[in-house]
């Protein structure tokens, strides 16, 4: 079953914060077996300009998880989600995440379309303190593997 | 962590220190801890197989983590990185073995703007097969 196109454009609004810990930043970077010390202590990160401990690129991912999966887990959607695999994941950053950052996450479905009979949605997740200070945006695509019935 | 790169001494084709990353179990457990992300394909070996996996498989964003080191290990400072993306091309399959499994991870510098900013265009294999497409990161140098 194609997706519902009507959720184009679909805004998932921010839910609560997520406060980000110099520990939970330490331990994503030794989960990825990075030692750089900008993720690590604090005196390295501040002596480079950053207020506190910086997290790696890719871990705004953690913080948008939830709130993309609410847009991909709406039930008038229509995507089968034991069919999904992750097809792209892209950031643009603003500044790094840093720990002591309460970050609030607004998703958004950019895309919905087919090709070669699979179902491709693009959510982008705007993640912002929550004073209202841009951080980063992440841009998900998730593909549904031949969901796209009847669609050449 | 290298000394940070200066912008005038980077050119279109200079390569980054190239990175290998063995990823065992252990690194799929662990990832799937800090990440939140305890889908059953990256480790539980029977429910890979049922799904039609040969077996367990990274996360991609595992995956993407690790090829990134190669730009920010360049850099020095992570927080030089303005934009990284990449697509999932092909998985990367992690045997209940003591090798696990082997990537190998490279970069070029692709592209030189203005704003002190540059493209890195990464390169990341296993099993010989590029398991990325289109992994580029854009980073600001001093």
């Amino acid at each position: 079953m194609a997706l519902n196109q009507d959720f184009l454009g679909k805004v998932y609004p921010a839910g609560p914060a997520y406060e980000v810990g110099r520990e939970k930043i330490r331990e994503f970077a030794i989960a990825i077996g990075d030692m750089n010390p900008a993720y690590h202590d604090v005196a390295t990160a501040q002596a480079l300009g950053h207020r506190d401990v910086i997290a790696p690129p890719t871990f705004p991912f953690v913080v948008s998880m939830r709130a993309s999966a609410a847009a991909m887990f709406d039930p008038g959607l229509g995507l089968d989600y034991s069919r999904v695999v992750h097809g792209e994941q892209r950031f643009a950053y603003v500044r790094p995440v840093t720990a002591g950052d309460d970050l609030v996450v607004v998703t958004t479905i950019e895309n919905i379309r087919v090709a070669a009979g699979n179902d491709i949605l693009t959510t982008r997740s705007d993640i912002s303190t929550v004073d209202g200070e841009p951080v980063v945006t992440t841009w998900a695509v998730t593909v549904a593997r031949g969901t796209a019935e009847g669609t050449a | 962590m290298s000394a940070s790169v200066a912008w005038s001494d980077v050119e279109v084709g200079t390569q980054l220190p190239a990175l290998t990353v063995r990823l065992q179990r252990v690194n799929l457990v662990m990832y799937a801890g800090a990440s939140g992300d305890f889908n059953p394909i990256h480790w539980n070996q029977r429910f890979a197989q049922a799904v039609g996996l040969p077996d367990v498989i990274a996360h991609g964003m595992l995956t993407m983590a690790s090829a990134g080191r190669v730009v920010t290990d360049w850099v020095g400072d992570p927080g030089a990185v303005v934009e990284y993306g990449v697509r999932f091309t092909r998985p990367v399959v992690v045997p209940d073995d003591d090798r696990g499994a082997t990537l190998e991870i490279s970069a070029v510098v692709g592209d030189k703007r203005e704003d002190n900013l540059v493209r890195v265009d990464i390169t990341a294999k296993f099993d010989d097969a590029t398991v990325l497409g289109k992994a580029q990161a854009l980073v600001r140098l001093p």
